[in-house]
């Protein structure tokens, strides 16, 4: 096995023991991201000389008491990182180096971990797919001609081809649940406020969570327990204490006493059949193991896209205003199709005399969507549903309809617009297509999150 | 001549001295910086940046609130107000909307007395809402290029706007000297208007009678808003001005308030005109909607209650003045004077305090003060009082007329004079109250006791 294949569990052991250096590690990332980035177009820049010098360093004085120590990350190209370019995906920030680090930047690179580049995305964080990157689409490692999905395309994708050992994501929409169901990967939404926004590129500061994408759940679970916790800097972080989230996946726990909801608005029209049925045969596997399987309703579900394509845009197009053309180099000329057209819609959102009917309503619609999952989690701990309603599209597939692109957040975005957290794991393929589940809970309940899907994972595997 | 009445409204903008910024740790020190100096990501509006509001701001306001006598509602949040100026780095301005720290108050001021004898009447000022905002960048203008220095982006800025209730200039004046003094004794901020710190934006118009065969009808002339205003002295001149120019364009073209005629002038002091800057047609729709960086804020009762105490033990000048009346028996004249300031009235209340002994009354010292008989601009508080009680003695009685007295009183009182050579001193004090009501209190008490204890020596 190469090294760059291993988990971080398996890295850490084995750095550890001496079995490998730090440096041969990174080595086997950049040697990975050489032979597959021309192909997959992952990376938008590769820190070959930051990480090599880093691992150095770290062989030098190896202590392993830091949680992630000698592991190569890659960071979506929105994390701002001092001194790397940092370009959200867009033309308008070409060029542009910040002067700081972003908080989860900051605690990674505390924690010991190596940022081995910044990765591909949809410009702005601004899709489903990851073609609406103004650096060229990201394939899909499973099938080239695919999409990996989006817009947290490089970092599922850097993940799932082993070009790092875990990447950080932003989640807005499904952005990180997304292009995990079609690489394969874990990915991790963490709860609104529970991992620092300060730093990373705004999308809709009310949905934006701060996730990542890892090969198993345990990973997930170890570097939400480095990136979570309270920033005097982000006013919406929270100041509930971390928790251990990996006790609760440690040794063998059964499911027995987990009550399991499936929402049959999920399960809807437009899903696809070989999906349903995935999905539904891991409910299966759950439900052996001991869990308790309840049908739920979630009454207002079909009307969250419709209030995210208000509330996110509607802030969007205030998020967008500072890349004024005075400052960051480029103008705003550069703003690609779907910027300019959320940009367009969030201002005519909030213009006098709409913003009552739009704004005002689709906020009222989130709170009602709160109060479904409040309701449906005082029956049941989590829920269980696909990640996305198809299995991953072909490049090009859906460019110009952008309707059909919205759709993809259709399972999603609900997540994003409670607050909630949401985990991804890989349930199987549909020819030869991953396909995706997605475990839901109330607020700060990852570690309930974790355990149900290491139980899953363990049974597959 | 057009029969017609002035209508104002005041929007004044206070900066807070807080030693940081409203959304980040940087020094809110900006006057005589080194031009970007005071900077971080958050108030350049770096990608990612993020605001954090600033406590100590937030409290003034509401102290500020409740000294103008609002309600401070138990809800209040921030908003974005969008729009494009190079001086507003992130293309919105984080403010406030529709739900302020602080509504509905007002303000007592005093109507100009129509002649010097005349009282002057309390005219009350609504206050609509008190608000806290961020300022601006300063865009320098060169001659081939504006710079920017963003020291002052950011810096706490607290809105103050009154219900159209000024009918005349004078008015607007005394509000703001009222509203100045305000601040500066509750020591949220120095409210120079000459350095930016206070600026006031006047809303103006007329209510006009028309002519002709509608004579008699009463219709209002468009809005006006007045921009640049950086002394009290412009904000009269350009409210003035406008007065006459509304009433001549009136005359001219009879033109009345609509929805949408609202204009936007500023003041050209060189000119000392006010010019047209922007059209309602040309005004801006700011798409405000709540900042979602920023949670609401849920006010506690015990927190409001806290606050209300807070500014209860701070005295404002309209409490001292009535107590320097009712309690020191200062004329009101003389309690204004020396109210005018915090650092004043402090002044004067440990003259007071410190005359007792001297048996100086407030009023005398008052009017030694006000009227420059000693000198409170460079001597301590009891400097001033040995002053005036030397002084006083010395005017009342020359120190051998006092020494008659004083002779007078020991033959008057030969047992007490008998018992204090006796050993008995403390009858000392007993004869100095006897001094003191023979000179009807005109003389010092520790010069009285000094010629007292030489007398008895013999």
């Amino acid at each position: 096995m190469k090294l760059n294949e291993l988990t971080i569990k398996e890295a850490r052991e084995g750095l550890k023991k001496k079995q490998f250096s730090c440096l041969e590690l990174v080595k086997s990332c950049l040697e990975q991201i050489n032979k597959t980035n021309s192909k997959l177009n992952s990376f938008i820049t590769v820190c070959e000389e930051e990480a090599t010098e880093k691992a150095v360093e770290i062989d030098r004085g190896f202590r392993e008491r830091k949680p992630l120590l000698g592991i190569p990350i890659a960071l979506k190209d929105l994390y701002c990182t001092k001194g790397i370019k940092t370009t959200a995906g867009s033309k308008v920030l070409e060029n542009y180096i910040p002067v700081y680090d972003a908080t989860v930047v900051d605690k990674l690179k505390n924690a010991g971990a190596i940022i081995i580049g910044k990765t591909n995305c949809d410009a702005w964080a601004h899709g489903a797919s990851g073609e609406n990157s103004d650096f060229g689409p990201t394939r899909n490692p499973w099938n080239l001609e695919r999409t990996p999905g989006g817009s947290s395309s490089g970092s599922a994708v850097a993940a799932a081809a082993d070009e790092c050992l875990a990447a950080m994501g932003t989640d807005t929409g499904g952005s990180v649940r997304l292009p995990a169901s079609f690489c394969n990967v874990v990915g991790l939404k963490p709860t609104y406020g529970r991992v620092s926004r300060y730093g990373v590129v705004a999308m809709a500061s009310s949905l934006d969570c701060m996730g990542h994408l890892t090969k198993t759940v345990e990973d997930s679970a170890l570097i939400l327990g480095v990136t979570a916790g309270f920033d005097p800097k982000d006013a919406t972080s929270s100041n509930k204490p971390v928790e251990d989230y990996l006790e609760g996946i440690r040794g063998n726990r059964g499911t027995r006493r987990i009550r399991i909801g499936l929402p049959k608005e999920y399960f809807g029209e437009g899903l696809d059949a070989r999906i349903k049925e995935k999905i539904l045969g891991a409910l299966g596997v759950l439900e052996d193991l001991g869990a308790k399987i309840i049908e739920v309703s979630l009454p207002h579900t079909k009307y969250a896209l419709a209030a995210y394509y208000i509330i996110q845009p509607a802030e969007v197009s205030s998020n967008l205003a500072r890349y004024d053309g005075i400052r960051f180099g480029n103008d705003r000329d550069k703003f690609g199709d779907e910027a300019k057209r959320r940009i367009m819609l969030g201002t005519y959102i909030l213009s006098a005399g709409y913003y009552d009917a739009y704004y005002l309503k689709a906020m009222k619609v989130r709170t009602l969507i709160k109060r479904d999952f409040n309701e449906v989690f005082k029956k049941v701990d989590v829920l269980i549903s696909p990640v996305s309603p198809n299995p991953p599209f072909k490049l090009g597939e859906k460019v110009n309809d952008p309707m059909q692109m919205y759709l993809a957040d259709i399972y999603t975005v609900t997540a994003n617009l409670a607050g909630i957290p949401g985990l991804s794991i890989p349930a199987g393929f549909v020819d030869g297509l991953p396909v995706g589940m997605q475990i839901l809970g109330p607020q700060f309940s990852e570690k309930m999150l974790f355990q149900v899907g290491k139980i899953y994972e363990q049974s597959t595997h | 001549m057009i029969n017609f009445k002035t209508i104002i409204g005041l929007e004044v903008h206070v900066e807070l001295k807080t030693s940081s910024k409203m959304f980040c740790p940087c020094s809110a020190e900006y006057f005589g910086t080194e031009p970007n100096s005071h900077t971080c990501p958050v108030c350049l509006g770096l990608p990612g940046a993020l605001p954090v509001p600033n406590q100590k701001a937030i409290e003034w306001t509401i102290l500020l609130g409740l000294a103008l006598g609002c309600q401070i509602p138990e809800i209040s949040k921030f908003d974005r107000k969008n729009y494009f100026y190079p001086d507003l780095p992130k293309g919105y301005q984080i403010s406030q909307y529709d739900m302020p720290l602080a509504i509905n108050g007002s303000l007592v001021i005093k109507e100009i007395a129509t002649s010097p004898s005349a009282p002057r009447n309390d005219k009350i000022v609504r206050i609509r809402r008190v608000h806290l905002e961020e300022d601006t960048a300063k865009l320098i203008h060169g001659e081939n290029a504006t710079l920017i220095d963003f020291n002052r982006s950011g810096v706490p800025l607290v809105e103050i706007v009154t219900e159209p209730d000024f009918t005349s200039t004078e008015q607007v004046k005394e509000y703001l000297q009222k509203l100045q003094q305000i601040i500066r004794y509750l020591g949220i901020s120095d409210a120079d208007m000459e350095k930016g710190q206070m600026r006031c934006e006047p809303t103006v118009n007329l209510e006009c009678e028309k002519a002709g065969e509608q004579e008699g009808e009463m219709v209002y002339t468009p809005l006006v808003e007045i921009k640049n205003i950086n002394s009290f002295k412009f904000a009269q001149k350009a409210i003035d001005y406008e007065i006459q120019r509304q009433l001549e364009e009136f005359e001219k073209t009879g033109q009345e308030k609509q929805s949408g005629n609202k204009t936007t002038r500023g003041w050209d002091e060189v000119k000392q005109k006010t010019f047209l800057q922007r059209t309602k047609e040309e005004a801006e729709d700011y798409r405000y909607f709540p900042e979602p960086d920023i949670p609401p804020f849920q006010w506690t009762e015990t927190e409001i209650r806290n606050s209300k105490f807070e500014i209860q033990k701070i005295e404002l000048p309209d409490t001292k003045i009535k107590r320097y009346i009712k309690e020191l028996g200062l004329t009101e004249t003389n309690a204004i004077i020396l109210t005018e300031t915090k650092e004043k009235a402090e002044y004067f209340e440990k003259c007071v305090k410190l005359g007792q002994s001297d048996r100086l009354e407030p009023l005398e010292i008052a009017n030694a003060i006000i009227n420059k008989k000693v000198d409170s601009e460079t001597l301590d508080p009891d400097q001033i009082i040995k002053l005036l009680a030397t002084k006083k003695s010395a005017i009342s009685l020359t120190e051998s007329n006092l020494k008659k007295m004083i002779e007078q009183v020991l033959a008057d009182n030969p047992k007490p004079v008998a018992d204090y050579k006796g050993g008995k001193t403390p009858v000392l004090e007993y004869l100095i109250g006897q001094v003191a009501r023979l000179t009807k209190g005109q003389a010092g008490p520790n010069l009285v006791r000094n010629i007292l204890v030489e007398k008895l020596k013999n």
